[in-house]
């Protein structure tokens, strides 16, 4: 892990509020960290933030939503002090975000390679030709066989795995420093999941890039991450490596590993998380 | 309790025709409770499926408590074997009250004494009175798969089918319901089929397991052999590696065919 002078990411008390009828709902609770090129985990339960702190980053926090921060910037751009236009500059060229489920992140009615290339042609002004080459070559990193095949295939011809692949190479293909990983593999098989994880590990390590991967799977993060931000209702309640989560402190993220059933540990009753208002009021 | 003997599912007809299982046998005795792993496709929810009685088999015996299966079920029959299924966002009614879902099969097998029976299902599975008025869009995603339990236990069945019930749910959520699950089981004798893609969450609730891959059972083993990695098929050994967060040597692919 090769430490930048300025960090790749740094975001200090970010707030992401939903404004409503009975007040304000404010999704993301002035969180900080910042990121070099290593691949952060952060891990929660559904209603935690981790994923809206995902979408604020690239810009995707749809109004009345509002992004607050004392300060967020990738590299030199401060993406706060960004508008729409600005933000379709760098979605894909500097920062790309890969979602759940690939059979709804994929145009439908367009080949895979089409929206490949379109992705390369938008940010670069390629020709189609050169396009389609570079998309072929991208298609080839991310180990898919027969990339001429694939090129012509429609969303709907190709499996979850393939499809995961494929977004990883759409994403890829503009060489963006930033990867956001939002649940890549929770809708894959399991065996599935460990190739595209190896291939997205590749990529990211040879590229140099900095990876965040959001997901609700302990497990996965820490034997996948260098470093676990642990959130619970929209702050962050503890960051450790993740070598380390085994041995966390926190009684949120212990009352997690706890209650997840375990081979070889058979235990008539799972302990059950007893959730303790204070986590949710203390400002760490 | 339940017994399978050579059965074999096939949809489609003519040269589309897909076998999604064929030549499974296993058989389940009364109180205890069968795991099916495997992957997508391998043929698991459609072993399920044609034990519950919702798609024909075409080949093979299935028996449930003695009596051989045919295409129609009688009413006690269908009344014994309960399913609960993945996704309680999709499998309770968006219209209908927890109330109305769960009088509904009193009332189709006639029950009786309905309101008694409601209130001691919701009970059970750890709801109070003021859910019993709400619709599903007012519960939570655990609330609502207890709801989907009470349903399946009000019909006081012998035979509970359990679809990966706890993977659309957080894991402190999971927890909940994997404890409950075991204590209804315990307190009720019910015998339980249960598929999931998790070996620990299978390992956690049933005694012993059978693998699936490519519609054909090709290991059928004990939740203690899982734990000590004793298991006997490239494949299943695969699928221990794989559950066990993400390793490199995960990653490669093993056909459970070769």
């Amino acid at each position: 892990m090769t430490q930048s002078p300025i960090p790749l990411l740094s975001v200090r008390n970010l707030r992401v509020v939903y404004p409503g009828e009975e007040g304000d709902f404010v999704a993301v609770r002035k969180i900080s960290f910042t990121l070099g090129r290593e691949r952060l985990g952060i891990v929660g339960e559904s209603g935690s933030g981790k994923s809206t702190t995902g979408r604020a980053i690239m810009g995707l926090v749809a109004a009345p939503g509002r992004v607050e921060a004392d300060e967020m910037r990738l590299g030199e751009v401060d993406l706060l002090r960004l508008d729409e236009r600005g933000f379709r500059r760098l979605r894909g060229k500097r920062v790309a975000m890969i979602l759940q489920d690939p059979k709804y992140s994929l145009d439908p009615v367009m080949s895979v390679g089409y929206q490949i290339a379109e992705t390369h042609r938008c940010h670069f002004g390629s020709s189609p030709l050169a396009a389609r080459a570079a998309t072929l070559e991208m298609l080839s990193a991310v180990y898919i066989r027969d990339p001429e095949r694939v090129y012509e295939l429609y969303p709907h011809q190709v499996s979850g795995g393939m499809g995961q692949r494929v977004m990883i190479a759409m994403m890829l293909i503009a060489g963006p420093d930033l990867l956001i990983a939002d649940e890549p593999t929770s809708a894959l098989d399991v065996t599935v999941q460990h190739q595209v994880l190896a291939i997205m590990d590749d990529l990211v390590r040879s590229r140099g890039m900095g990876l965040i991967l959001i997901s609700h799977n302990l497990h996965l993060v820490s034997a996948f991450c260098d470093r676990v931000l642990v959130m619970y209702a929209g702050h962050v309640v503890e960051t450790c490596n993740a070598s380390e989560l085994a041995a966390a402190r926190h009684p949120y993220t212990r009352g997690l590993l706890a209650s997840l059933p375990e081979l070889g540990r058979r235990r008539a009753e799972l302990p059950q998380l007893q959730r303790d208002p204070a986590w949710a009021a203390d400002a760490s | 309790m339940i017994t399978l003997e050579h059965v074999t599912v096939s949809y489609g007809t003519g040269a589309k025709r897909i076998r999604a299982v064929s030549d499974v046998s296993f058989r389940v005795s009364a109180g205890e409770a069968f795991g099916l792993v495997g992957e997508s496709g391998s043929g698991k929810s459609t072993v399920l499926r044609a034990v519950a009685g919702l798609i024909p088999h075409a080949l093979g015996r299935i028996v449930l408590d003695g009596r051989e299966m045919q295409v129609r079920r009688p009413k006690a029959t269908r009344k014994m074997v309960q399913m609960v299924f993945q996704d309680p966002y999709g499998s309770l009614h968006p219209n209908q009250t927890v109330d109305q879902t769960l009088t509904m099969p009193v009332a189709i097998h006639k029950l009786g004494n309905t309101d008694r029976r409601v209130s001691a299902a919701l009970q059970e599975v750890g709801l109070g009175r003021e859910h019993r008025y709400r619709y599903p869009h007012q519960l939570s995603g655990g609330q609502r798969q207890r709801v989907a339990i009470a349903r399946a236990l009000i019909l006081e069945p012998r035979i509970l089918l359990l679809d990966e019930p706890t993977s659309a749910l957080d894991v402190s959520v999971q927890a909940e319901i994997l404890n409950l699950l075991a204590r209804l089981r315990r307190d009720h004798g019910l015998t339980a089929l249960m598929v999931s893609h998790d070996l620990a969450v299978i390992a956690h609730l049933c005694e012993r397991i059978a693998v699936m891959s490519h519609g054909e059972v090709i290991e059928i083993t004990t939740a203690d052999a899982l734990a000590s990695g004793n298991v006997a098929h490239p494949y299943t050994r695969q699928l221990l590696r794989s559950n066990r967060g993400f390793d490199r040597s995960g990653a490669a692919i093993v056909d459970a065919s070769s």
